[in-house]
């Protein structure tokens, strides 16, 4: 059976984007998936906003420290003043994310950002200053379908990576290899094509390596040491970029780039034949993103069968495709950073340094459980009873107020709302566009006409049992309630 | 995927049945039955990092009150085990499992290389990785793995909560979460759910979908199945009414039932005492003692304490030197509790740490956390702990 240019171009969005917006229907079956990539490829073209979100307090308070200069002057604050920063900059990036998780939602460059949500999960950072966040997000935006190379460079200069790694203990003489040890095995080469000698030498290349707090780097020449190291048998007296280019002059790098890139795109099975293809051109192209993504979506393979609606949808991936098809507004915004943590992917806090595991470690039975509640959620036809786990690297022991699932923890919430967690999304779902669509569907024709507009997979839940969980009181509320329930099942984590 | 309601109907009747038969005989009554004498571990994680030296306390080291003028605990005040050590005064459960001889003490608990990041520090005790690698799995779940290939319950790990813990996490088997059984699925769509699943065709693919209708086929099956165990022998002991409290009374529940489960996950916390160390602790191991208390009393009563260990343990201990906020910041090594009527040790089983010899103000670590995994998943689970945890350990001799 030849597959419809309508679930190929499903196909393109959802893995070169967050999924179809319901705006993008009537374009489905109209175009080819090489005039729909065309249109992404524009649309992403354009400069990134910066994504501002640190409050003026906070740019206050840390300015004055900035000018004398050093992190650790940061201990003449009063505990009043740190509790504050501390507390201004987790709210920092709590905006920055329900910032970026908007711009994954409505903007057009859709590609863009689902690059850059890749080397979000790539280049894992955990940092609780807001300002190297946003520096560090920028720099991925910016670059995300640019230069691999000048992605990595400049990652690797970002003051939220060299801390986060621990770079600024990284000392001549006192080497911390932790960020070497990571650029290696989890950014280019991969585990098993370096020895610990290289990492050790390539330790005291990085030494000096620093950022003062306003997250500029700055290269503390006496810290440095400048003798001669030996790094995957390039030897002199190496410093941080020469040895960043030594690892892109490995094609070991290409290659791992490639089959992370091939698995999270394409399929978590990794094709040997194909990654080979693919690094291979990549490598040639002197590492250009844009040029190998076009290689990938392009191709006959990516829209083989096995390749379709087999991606298990990250957390992310499925709470921002809902609200493609299905705009709305949230009364409670903070649902959306609550809905990441209890399904395990929440923006700027990866688990650890190599990210993202995806596939089917987002799976178990909790986290499956509440996929399929979240539909309901959305339409307030279930309460929220859930509760994530506390994260004491972001609470630093203090239960946050800000956090609704916080606040409904306390013993008089708890009478007032019922079971623990409890408090509505309140979401406001603009449903006429969507309605609209089907217009012109017959009556019997709905659901599976729905079910091919929301679904990937080669098998569906029955329309017959769709229509018995579905209200038929009338067509738009028939429309409304099968599709909350064709999102309720299975098949719909997969795309 | 069918759903095997049937088989679960059976199961729930034979077991009420079972109700008037002798203890003895239930031995007797087929596979999904568990025997007298099943062990089973529950492991109490104190997130956050709990400050073990304010915990047993080194009540006759100078070093330690010279480290902590504020924060110290006097001799005075402590519950004294010897004339070196004792409890935290809000331990009293625990000093009364110490005088019973049903509490073990392991000091300076560690590994090398420690992290002082919680999330990242978790991990390791969670995967019982070394500190430089990145596991996707957790060490119980590796058990499940070891243990339950083909099994069609994931019930053999169950965490007391809404989300299911790293360590529960195998590569091809996971546990199960529950914090209420009555409501682990509580949903408006829960019968659709049940319909959507006796319609998907019975699939042994490798398919993700099939994949994922597996994970919702045991989810729900489990469900009813932990919901009428937990109300087989529900325990009418008194707990505490607070949420460890309520977590253990289930557990509890679940023991005493007939259930398969072998593992038991549950957290209490945050440990993480940055400023106001003394009220935070004070409260938590208020509820901590208590909880246990009621717990192994129970346990007594029906007789099965010396089926169950328990052991708590934290991601990472604190510093030894208060800071200046009237709290300490992350440390290293740290102490466990190990509670059984089935310890082979009791006490303090090893000295208490050197305060003498730092590591950069911080304990350094002489028993490696994953020897005590090794002892438990070899000496009371029966399992094969050098397969599981990846390495061989040395196994302790606790039990």
């Amino acid at each position: 059976m030849s597959l419809t240019n309508q679930l190929k171009n499903q196909h393109l969005l959802w893995r070169a984007g967050f999924g179809p917006a319901v705006e993008q229907l009537e374009d489905l079956r109209q175009f080819t998936p090489k005039q729909f990539y065309k249109a992404l490829v524009k649309a992403s073209e354009k400069k990134p906003v910066y994504m501002n979100v640190a409050d003026n307090y906070l740019k206050g308070l840390v300015m004055g420290v900035g000018e004398v200069g050093r992190m650790e002057k940061l201990k003449e604050l009063t505990p009043e003043q740190r509790k504050s920063i501390q507390r201004k900059n987790r709210e920092g990036v709590r905006n920055l994310n329900l910032t970026w998780l908007k711009e994954m939602i409505n903007s057009g460059a859709q590609l863009r950002e689902k690059m850059a949500f890749f080397w979000h999960g790539h280049f894992a950072c955990r940092n609780l200053n807001v300002f190297y966040q946003q520096e560090l997000i920028d720099v991925i935006r910016q670059n995300a379908l640019g230069n691999f190379g000048i992605l990595l460079k400049e990652v690797s200069h970002s003051a939220a990576m060299l801390n986060f790694l621990n770079n600024q203990q990284n000392r001549k003489g006192h080497p911390n290899e932790n960020f070497a040890r990571e650029v290696m095995e989890l950014f280019t080469l991969g585990r098993g094509h370096y020895s610990e000698n290289d990492i050790k030498e390539a330790a005291r290349a990085f030494t000096g390596w620093s950022s003062n707090l306003q997250g500029d780097f700055i290269f503390r020449k006496g810290q440095h040491d400048d003798g001669i190291k030996t790094v995957l048998g390039r030897t002199g007296k190496l410093d941080g970029d020469a040895v960043l280019n030594i690892l892109l002059e490995e094609k070991q790098t290409a290659r791992f780039i490639c089959t992370k890139i091939y698995r999270f795109f394409v399929n978590d099975q990794p094709d040997q034949e194909r990654i080979e293809w693919l690094a291979d051109r990549f490598y040639k192209s002197e590492y250009e993103i844009s040029a190998l993504m076009e290689d990938i979506f392009t191709s006959d393979w990516f829209f083989d069968e096995k390749n379709i609606g087999t991606h298990i949808k990250s957390p992310v991936e499925l709470l921002a495709g809902i609200q493609r098809m299905l705009p709305m507004t949230l009364e409670n915004d903070e649902s959306m950073l609550i809905l990441q943590r209890i399904l395990g992917q929440m923006l700027f806090y990866p688990p650890n340094v190599a990210g993202w595991a995806g596939g089917k470690t987002w799976i178990d039975s909790s986290t499956l459980m509440m996929r399929m509640r979240i539909p309901q959620l959305f339409n307030d036809e279930d309460e929220m009873n859930v509760r994530p786990k506390d994260d004491d690297d972001q609470m630093m022991g203090m239960r946050d107020e800000g956090n609704p699932a916080a606040v409904a923890r306390r013993p008089k919430a708890q009478k007032l709302g019922g079971a623990r967690g409890t408090r509505p999304i309140n979401a406001n779902i603009e449903w006429a566009g969507y309605i609209n669509y089907f217009s012109k569907t017959q009556r019997e024709a709905l659901v599976n006409a729905m079910a091919g507009i929301l679904l990937q997979t080669n098998t569906a839940v029955s329309a017959d049992i769709i229509r018995q969980y579905s209200d038929e009181n009338n067509r738009e509320a028939f429309i409304r309630s099968a599709t909350i329930q064709i999102m309720s099942t299975p098949e719909y984590q997969l795309c | 995927m069918l759903f095997k309601r049937k088989e679960f109907i059976q199961l729930g009747s034979l077991a009420t049945a079972s109700l008037m038969l002798p203890k003895f005989l239930k031995a007797f009554e087929g596979k999904a039955m568990v025997p007298p004498g099943n062990k089973v571990v529950v492991v109490l994680q104190l997130s956050g990092g709990n400050d073990g030296l304010n915990t047993v306390i080194p009540i006759g080291n100078d070093l330690y009150h010279k480290a902590r003028p504020r924060l110290g605990i006097e001799k005075s005040k402590v519950l004294s085990l010897t004339g070196e050590a004792g409890l935290h005064p809000a331990l009293t459960g625990m000093k009364e499992l110490y005088d019973d001889g049903s509490l073990a003490i392991l000091n300076s608990v560690g590994y090398p290389n420690p992290d002082r990041s919680h999330f990242r520090s978790m991990d390791i005790w969670q995967t019982a990785s070394q500190s430089n690698e990145y596991w996707n799995a957790g060490w119980i779940g590796r058990y499940l793995d070891a243990q339950c290939q083909g099994c069609d319950k994931p019930t053999q790990a169950i965490e007391m909560d809404d989300i299911l813990s790293l360590s529960m996490k195998g590569e091809h088997v996971k546990g199960i979460a529950v914090k209420d059984p009555r409501r682990l699925y509580g949903t408006a769509n829960e019968k659709f759910f049940r319909d959507v699943m006796k319609h998907h065709p019975e699939a042994n693919g490798e398919q993700p979908v099939d994949y994922l209708y597996k994970t919702m086929a045991e989810t729900l099956s489990s469900a009813d199945y932990i919901f009428k165990q937990s109300r087989l022998h529900p325990t009418s002991a008194q707990y505490p009414a607070t949420e460890l409290g309520t977590s253990m009374k289930t557990i509890a529940s679940l023991i005493f039932s007939d259930i398969n489960t072998k593992v038991y996950y549950v957290s209490l916390g945050s440990f993480d005492t940055h400023t106001n160390q003394d009220m935070q602790q004070q409260r938590l191991f208020t509820e901590l003692s208590g909880a246990i208390r009621a717990f192994t009393k129970d346990l007594k009563a029906n007789g099965r304490f010396d089926d169950v260990l328990l052991f708590t343990f934290s991601e990472f201990g604190r510093r030894v030197s208060q800071n200046a906020s009237g709290g300490t910041d992350h440390g290293t090594a740290n102490n466990m509790f190990l509670v059984s009527g089935g310890l082979k040790k009791k006490g303090l089983i090893n000295p208490l740490p050197d305060l003498s010899d730092l590591n950069e103000g911080d304990l350094k670590h002489k028993v490696d956390f994953k020897d005590v995994y090794a002892t438990v998943l070899n000496k009371w689970l029966n399992a094969d702990a050098t397969k599981i945890l990846g390495r061989e350990y040395g196994y302790m001799d606790f039990i």
